[in-house]
């Protein structure tokens, strides 16, 4: 088997795994639930990419999660009120449709991912510029995340409060609740989950790439090669933000519902528990740090609620502690090992980003 | 006008709180490079201190509760220093993430041992009054927290000029490998800077009570106001973070006059970033002149 | 001068009050290789960080092809020509020498040929990996290379740059005396075709393979000239009296 097909084997296995066996072997509500773990990856591909590869631990992708969905809420909101208010702010006493809301009604969906790209750059492009980084630059993010939770809870009238917004009746012309519905989501969150993995290894391998982990590793000496890691660490942290946004986009209509809670600064870094715990240097790490992490945090929590928080808090401490890398710097170890003692030595010093 | 003129010892009493939490953070943070996001946990921890003294001293709980409160927190925060944290020097971001997870244990330890609905603490009947001055009035309780943080700021002002072991921090956190090879136990001073530290926020735990009541959650809502802080102020700075509290804490009490309560984060958001593209580093700077 | 290509005049660097340089005038004419010498603290560093913008002086001017380059940021520095080194070796560990070079080589490209990934080798950076005899290396992290292979690679990033100008600080400290004559040879091959500033402590270093030289103390050029005359002048002596003798012997 050549190495460039054999590169590609894993994934292609993943893809198998998602788009065949899960669709046929699992109940609707099982499936629909996994289209929800796929819609954290998507997001957690994006900070494997800004943290993994950048060196910019993002604290708030909530916040670009929440714009993204919180767009497509508000199309979806506009569209079942057909003309009239939507029914949360009829209960809030708002009489006339806000202006913030006017642009939602049409163009919806394709305004939902993009929205946080802006918002991106802007911050982006000013904390960057200004070599606000590392712990300043996580710091910065958090921040970010209470206030925007802060600012949906109190503006009740706009956002729906901490209730957020839910009760659609009609997504895209289908009943969201039909299983054929739920299905199609499914096939179009796993979809986008795959290219967007594809376009964030292509990236990682360009050219750009190499650049982003000088650019981690060595700031101020990229400076000195000519480049700007202003624009490098900008550009990444809007892509990063972009996935979180379109993972917001399909939750919505996956989930059904959008809310502040959601959106904090705890589930921003219970995302990135995900990564570090899959293995933040790979980008499939990340994204199945995410499905995993998710799933277990389900089905830990209907059986006892209080004790996965003990069980996320104990992992957490264990994984930055034993295992830094995460289970995909394990599992790289251990094929290592492997090779050893098959005799054939092993490539010293291997890129870690060169696992994928 | 009066109105208005209330925002003003809001905002000062607000700071103060911050200032309290913040105190710990900026040496944690500058001396050692770590960014403990259990410290909200810590002052939870003294908060419910008080809280449990209350069986035993009553309504003077809180006075009380001041030295212990410091005790315990500063305990918490010198076992996690010893058990963890000193694993991981120099990757600051890494003890982020690790301080978090321990920040999750020690909430749900709290909603195990204390339950999950907020509780009360009983403020002394000297600390219940109002004062008038000059058209505002003004509650003890908050003067109180605002004596509190001036003695906090006083003590360790004190601390790192006059006593020899605040000078060794002040080496240590200025040049570590230079104070090391001085013959300053490095490993030693970062365990008091860490028991200090957190001890303050265990005070500040306490002076919370005051102002609101205590749950497994309350130090989430401080923590990270709190860093913002010593973002602002500049790490390991104590000039720094008296201005950068006092100056957050003014601003949020305004913007939640003119704005509301929800927008006023955002507005001390955008300030902050602003602040920064003007001193990215902060109110006050150590300067050096190494290539970082 | 019509070919000089480096002008520094009347610079002044403060430091919190400590002025590290004082009105420090200097030429560098096309095709130069100059030495900056000078006792610790003689402001030679301060001198590199000024022209590469990495300090921002309180006073004078440094003008590059004609171009000002104070208060210019410094990737813009970069992009105009100049490239430098640091004391302590930077390179990227996780990246493979030639992705080092290929880095180095590359910030000419427009943004969209960034997005594509390399296959092979570019000419300049077979060149480059040609000139610091890294070959045997090219696909290995940097991270496995000893102390001497790290400046050489630096010195190769340097090349690969294409720079007008090149500044080298201290290229041989820490080095054995293999290595110091290697990185000398490569000086002298570089030196052929592109302008050189190397600073260096090194006095036997500098006889061997210097010409031209300027002498900083404290902050003001005390001389300039060829070896030879620097060497017998009397300041020069006194300055470096107790460190020469050592050093010399």
């Amino acid at each position: 088997m050549s190495a460039r097909l054999r590169g590609h084997a894993p994934f292609a296995a993943v893809a198998v795994l998602l788009l065949v066996v899960a669709p046929l072997a699992l109940p609707a509500f099982r499936l629909d639930e996994l289209a929800k773990y796929l819609c954290f990856a998507i997001a957690a591909l994006g900070i494997g990419l800004a943290w993994g590869q950048g060196g910019m631990l993002t604290l708030g992708q909530g916040v670009f999660f929440g714009l993204g969905g919180y767009a497509t809420a508000m199309y979806l909101k506009l569209h079942d009120a057909g003309g009239d208010l939507p029914d949360f702010m009829v209960w809030s006493g708002v009489e006339e449709l806000p202006a913030l809301w006017r642009p939602f009604g049409a163009a919806g969906f394709a305004l939902a991912a993009v929205v946080a790209v802006p918002v991106a750059v802007v911050l982006g492009a000013l904390v960057f510029r200004q070599r606000v980084r590392g712990a300043y630059f996580a710091i910065l993010t958090q921040a970010l995340a209470a206030a925007f939770v802060i600012l949906l809870v109190g503006q009740q009238g706009l956002t729906g409060g901490t209730n957020g917004l839910t009760n659609f009746y009609d997504v895209f012309g289908r009943d969201p609740e039909a299983e054929g519905t739920q299905r199609t989501l499914y096939f179009v969150t796993a979809g986008v989950l795959g290219a967007l993995y594809l376009g964030a290894r292509q990236l990682v391998r360009s050219r750009f790439g190499r650049l982003l982990v000088a650019v981690r590793d060595g700031e101020d000496r990229v400076r000195f090669l000519g480049y700007n890691p202003a624009t490098v660490k900008t550009v990444t942290f809007a892509v990063s933000a972009g996935m979180a946004g379109l993972a917001g986009a399909l939750f919505v209509p996956v989930v059904g519902i959008i809310s502040p809670s959601l959106l904090g600064v705890v589930p921003s870094l219970e995302l990135v528990v995900a990564v570090a715990v899959g293995g933040r240097y790979a980008l499939a790490g990340a994204v199945l740090g995410a499905i995993v992490m998710n799933y277990a945090k389900t089905s830990f929590s209907e059986q006892w609620a209080g004790g996965w928080l003990y069980l996320e808090g104990a992992l957490f401490v264990l994984v930055m502690t034993l295992a830094p890398r995460g289970a995909a710097g394990l599992y790289e170890q251990a094929r290592d090992a492997l090779a050893r003692r098959r005799g054939t030595p092993a490539p010293a010093a291997r890129p870690r980003e060169a696992a994928t | 006008m009066t109105s208005l003129l209330n925002q003003l010892p809001i905002g000062l009493s607000i700071g103060a709180v911050l200032l309290l939490t913040a105190l710990g953070l900026t040496f944690t943070f500058g001396q050692m490079g770590v960014v403990n996001m259990a410290h909200g946990e810590f002052l939870m921890a003294g908060a419910y201190t008080a809280y449990l003294l209350q069986d035993w001293a009553g309504a003077q709980a809180v006075p009380v509760a001041l030295p212990v409160a410091f005790l315990v927190a500063g305990a918490l925060g010198w076992v996690l220093e010893r058990t963890a944290i000193r694993h991981f020097y120099g990757r600051p971001l890494d003890t982020l993430l690790l301080t978090w997870g321990v920040s999750l244990i020690l909430q749900q330890a709290a909603r195990d041992l204390f339950g999950a609905p907020n509780v009360q603490v009983v403020a002394p009947s000297w600390l219940t009054g109002r004062v008038g001055l000059s058209g505002a009035t003004l509650p003890h309780a908050r003067l109180f927290i605002m004596a509190l943080a001036v003695a906090c700021v006083v003590g360790i002002w004190a601390y790192l000029g006059r006593s020899r072991q605040g000078r060794r921090m002040r080496a240590v956190m200025q040049n570590r490998e230079l104070a090391a090879v001085s013959g300053v136990a490095t490993g030693r001073v970062d365990q008091l800077t860490f028991f200090i530290g957190s001890g303050l926020a265990g005070v500040a735990g306490v002076a919370l009570t005051l102002v609101g009541p205590v749950g497994p959650s309350i130090g989430t809502y401080y923590i990270v106001d709190a860093f913002l802080v010593v973002v602002a102020g500049g790490l390991g700075q104590l000039r720094g973070a008296v201005i950068a509290a006092l100056a957050l804490g003014m601003l949020n009490s305004f913007a939640e006059f003119w704005t509301d309560a929800s927008l006023a984060k955002v507005v001390v958001f955008a300030v902050v970033v602003a602040f920064l593209q003007v001193r990215p580093q902060g109110l006050f700077v150590l300067r050096s002149r190494a290539l970082t | 001068m019509s070919d000089a290509l480096l002008e520094i005049r009347g610079l002044k660097v403060v430091f919190d009050g400590f002025t590290a340089l004082d009105g420090v005038d200097l030429t560098v004419g096309q095709g130069e290789l100059r030495f900056l010498i000078g006792p610790n603290g003689a402001g030679k560093t301060t001198l590199i960080d000024v022209v590469t913008g990495l300090t921002r002086p309180a006073e004078g001017s440094v003008r590059f092809a004609g171009t000002e380059l104070t208060g210019r940021r410094e990737h813009r520095i970069v992009r105009l020509g100049i490239g430098r080194t640091f004391q302590t070796s930077v390179v990227f560990e996780e990246l493979t020498v030639v992705e080092n070079l290929d880095l180095a080589a590359g910030f000419r490209r427009p943004l969209p040929a960034l997005l594509r990934q390399r296959r092979g080798m570019s000419d300049q950076v077979a060149a480059a990996l040609d000139t610091i005899g890294l070959g045997d290396l090219a696909d290995r992290p940097a991270g496995v290379l000893s102390h001497g292979q790290r400046q050489w690679l630096e010195i190769g990033m340097l090349v690969a740059q294409r720079p007008r100008l090149l500044l080298l600080d201290e290229p041989v400290a820490g080095m054995s005396g293999d290595e110091r004559d290697r990185t000398g040879e490569l000086l002298t091959e570089i030196a052929r075709d592109h302008t050189v500033v190397v600073v260096e402590h090194d006095m036997e270093f500098l006889r061997r393979y210097a010409s031209q030289v300027t002498v900083l103390h404290e902050g003001r050029v005390l001389v300039e000239g060829d070896v030879a005359t620097v060497q017998d002048d009397p300041r020069v002596q006194e300055v470096y009296l107790g460190r020469g003798r050592e050093e010399a012997a």
